[in-house]
């Protein structure tokens, strides 16, 4: 007991009063006005939702302010809409004139609804027929997380590999692009994001020795224009002379090669599975690299470029201009491929193009998004497996105790393989200026152990079995005030929070819990407004839209699952700690608090 | 003379209590070749529900040695990495007593060898065929299906449950019925 004492007052200096008594909600954050996205990447709102992110700068807010802090309360079912499949609903709904389009789990079929009649009716559906043979390579669950609209066409990305248009009006498929082989492990869960004229997408497997790409396809025929790999040579990379690291440490010739051990970076990861942001005035993209394979780190010793990190890329050919390692030599499976949300702010009396990135790692990270320079980065949470990032070399300052390695077993690291924060979208309301970051709250155990490689098979190396972060509460849901660099308040759950969020100009963030409520929360102080209980628990992206009778609407699908999920989703046995690679032994009792479930839920006032 | 009988005798008692079990320490070399038909499913027009038995299963299924080898395989050929330790990932759980294709060591050995539909590799060209049924033994013990006698006592690796040996049958998960 009183080494545990001890243990939690350590975690706790940490942790940054992330999970301290409430603080009370700070009514006006002083420089909030200061803090905003770029107006050309995030263009005044329109009342639709053409792709998750809601806009380029990634920040998941929306005009609307019919429905606000006053009258949430009031909020009433519209109408709801089974998608018939009982796997983890990741996706974000769009919302493109009067109809509404969502994508579900593996098989991927994509449902177009009339907003325009009563009841939303079926206007479309589109099977794709993806192998099913996918789901057994797909690492935590079989997601997708949404769909992109332009030009009048749905880009949607499928479990085996294929990256697809439909025609937005009738739903017959203009293209269909194979991109991703199941047989060496590879899959596709990611949204697609849609700049100038091409299709970015990337890939999933770095659980299964998958090396990570992010390929642009163009959104007339389909055809990949360039490819980026996350390892090897510079050229396979698309590093050339345009490209300039802010840090030494990310400076030098064939870096994807020789921070390796030979021919490890061909099996090495460096996945694109998450969210990519674009400036139109720096005709820059961002996106993040996931964690180098396999995870047991003594199987790859050096930096392993440039997996756990994130590029700066020119959307025409790929080339890269800037990058920056999150955890170099990965030691706990952070992969960097959270959000990033572009914002132009004061910092320390200059106005600097920032890019904010709540990582996995357990740092919430500011970047010059011109450079690739770190402003700050603090951690947002209990964080135990590192001591903070030197801002001078840019490097994450490894915890020498929690470094894992074969044939030892070392004891709660904080936070998990699944991260602080994992995929799970934050969002970000210029009027109060702060980001809301819906999170976990969990620690690990960890042995490496050897592993083969077999093609197509899991190559992870890692026995992982995860326990309730300090506090208890599995999930946290902070609103953190980013001038400031602090939690203005901070909401515990029960369970992880792997739902996305949407705040509005109403002033109320909705986000979901793995029990299925959705909450309305204040966007000022944090107090609960308004909640639902839906079918099953929420891992969903929540979007608002004004519908065609002018009226604002707010939409989630519900169906638990994806990596926290797995034990209901997949029926996994929580007598093996390591199940779902450890989470299962975190969420044990997520089967007596809810069922699997696929259903869209659509709220209005009355 | 006398004395070195008497010595003798309780040796030779101690060689007899412990009959060896038997180990084929050369097995059968050739890759997933077992041909055996076993039925995938349970279902028949009319009939009786089709049943396989191989006369390789019975030499597999309680032998200790091919139980702890089983288990070294199972981390070796990464049936781990999709199905965990029995709890499950990827790939179902193995150590419930749910089962998509049959739990007998024929069907399971089907199972490995050829894959299954909805994601389970074949590993006709990677695994030799007693290894499959070494494979296939050690997954019936994830499920209490393997006498305790037989089943491995204990993890080399981090304690993550029960040690085979000591897991009850998923079925009735220790309780009499
Ligand atoms: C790439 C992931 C993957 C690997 C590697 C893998 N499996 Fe599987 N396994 C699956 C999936 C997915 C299923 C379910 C298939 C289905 O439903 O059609 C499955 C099904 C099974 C089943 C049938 C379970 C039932 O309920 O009938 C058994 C037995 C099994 N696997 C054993 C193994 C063994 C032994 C190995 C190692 C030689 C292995 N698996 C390797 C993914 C995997």
């Amino acid at each position: 007991m009183a080494i545990w004492n001890s243990f939690r007052t350590c975690i706790l200096s940490v942790m940054l009063l992330a999970c301290g008594p409430f603080l009370s909600g700070a009514s006006e954050p002083p420089s909030a006005a200061a803090i905003a996205p770029p107006a050309a990447a995030a263009p005044p709102d329109d009342g639709q939702w053409t792709m998750p992110a809601k806009n380029y700068a990634s920040t998941r807010f929306s005009d609307l302010t019919e429905i606000n802090e006053g009258n949430v309360k009031n909020l009433q079912v519209a109408f709801t809409f089974s998608t018939g499949v009982n796997k983890g609903q990741e996706a974000a709904p769009l919302v493109v004139g009067n109809i509404m389009y969502i994508v579900t789990p593996f098989p991927n079929i994509v449902y177009a609804l009339d907003l325009s009649r009563p009841g939303a009716p079926m206007k479309w559906k589109y099977e794709p027929n993806p192998e099913p043979a996918a789901q057994g390579v797909a690492c935590c669950d079989v997601v997708n997380r949404g769909a992109a609209f332009a030009d009048g066409r749905i880009f949607f990305n499928t479990l085996d590999g294929h990256t697809i248009a439909l025609d937005a009006n009738t739903g017959k498929p203009i293209w269909n692009t194979h991109i991703g082989n199941i047989n060496i492990g590879e899959t596709i869960t990611m949204a697609p994001l849609v700049v100038k004229g091409k299709v970015l997408v990337g890939n999933s497997g770095g659980e299964m020795g998958v090396r990570g790409w992010v390929k642009a396809l163009d959104a007339e025929d389909g055809h990949v224009v360039w490819t980026a790999y996350g390892t090897g040579p510079d050229k396979d990379v698309l590093i050339g002379p345009d490209f300039k690291p802010h840090y030494d440490m990310d400076k030098g010739k064939d870096l994807g090669v020789t921070t390796w051990p030979p021919e490890a970076w061909k099996i090495g990861g460096g996945n694109m599975w998450g969210w990519i942001s674009y400036d139109p005035d720096l005709n820059l993209i961002f996106h993040g690299t996931g964690n180098p394979g396999p995870w047991n780190p003594d199987l790859r010793p050096g930096d392993n470029k440039w997996t756990s990190g994130i590029f700066a890329r020119d959307p025409d050919t790929g080339a890269a201009k800037w990058f920056y390692q999150w955890s170099p030599h990965d030691l706990h499976d952070y992969d960097g491929i959270n959000e990033q949300i572009l914002l132009d702010m004061t910092w320390q009396g200059k106005p600097r193009k920032v890019l904010v990135r709540p990582e996995r790692n357990g740092y919430l990270y500011i970047l010059d998004r011109t450079t690739g320079e770190v402003l700050s980065a603090t951690a947002y949470g209990p964080v135990n497996s590192s001591k903070g990032v030197d801002l001078k070399t840019g490097r994450l300052i490894a915890n020498p105790d929690k470094r894992t390695g074969t044939g030892k077993v070392v004891r709660d690291i904080c936070p998990t393989a699944s991260g602080l924060k994992d995929w799970q979208p934050s969002a970000f309301s210029p009027k109060t200026g702060l980001l809301y970051i819906p999170h976990n709250n969990l620690c690990m155990d960890e042995e490496g152990v050897e592993v083969n490689y077999i093609a197509g098979t899991p190559y992870v190396g890692m026995n992982v079995r995860m326990i309730p972060g300090p506090g208890g509460n599995r999930g946290a849901f902070t609103a953190w005030d980013v001038a400031a660099a602090k939690p203005a308040w901070v909401l515990k759950e029960n369970f992880p929070v792997w739902s996305g969020t949407v705040v509005t100009a109403g002033d109320v963030v909705f986000y979901g819990t793995m029990e299925g409520w959705f909450k309305a929360v204040s966007a000022r102080t944090g107090d609960l407004l308004w909640q639902f209980k839906t079918s099953s628990g929420i891992i969903g992206q929540p979007i608002t839209y004004r519908g065609p009778d002018g009226h604002q609407y707010v939409a989630i699908l519900s169906g638990v699952g994806g990596w926290a999920g797995a034990i209901v989703s997949g029926d996994l046995d929580p007598r093996d700690a390591t199940a779902a690679l450890g989470f299962v032994n975190a969420m044990k009792d997520l089967k007596n608090a809810t069922t699997a479930g696929g259903t869209l839920y659509v709220f209005r006032l009355p | 003379m006398r004395q070195a009988l008497a010595m003798l005798l309780p040796l030779t008692l101690v060689l007899v209590a412990c009959q060896r079990e038997e180990r084929d320490t050369r097995p059968q070399s050739a890759l997933g070749s077992g041909e055996q038909p076993t039925p995938v499913t349970a279902l028949e027009p009319g009939g009786q529900r089709p049943s396989a038995s191989d006369n390789k299963a019975a030499s597999f299924e309680a032998n200790a040695f091919h139980l702890s080898e089983g288990k070294r395989l199972f981390g070796w050929f990464n049936c781990s990495g999709c199905h965990a330790n029995g709890g499950g990932g990827m790939g179902p759980a193995l150590m419930d007593e749910k089962w998509l294709y049959g739990s007998s060591i024929e069907s399971i050995h089907a199972t490995i060898r050829d894959g299954r539909p909805n994601g389970m590799p074949s590993f006709r060209q990677k695994i030799p065929d007693d290894q499959i049924w070494e494979l296939a033994a050690f997954v019936r013990a994830l499920s209490g299906n393997a006498p305790s006698s037989a089943a491995p006592q204990r993890n080399d690796d981090m304690m993550v449950h029960p040690s085979e040996n000591r897991l009850p049958d998923a079925a009735t998960l220790g309780k009499s019925p």
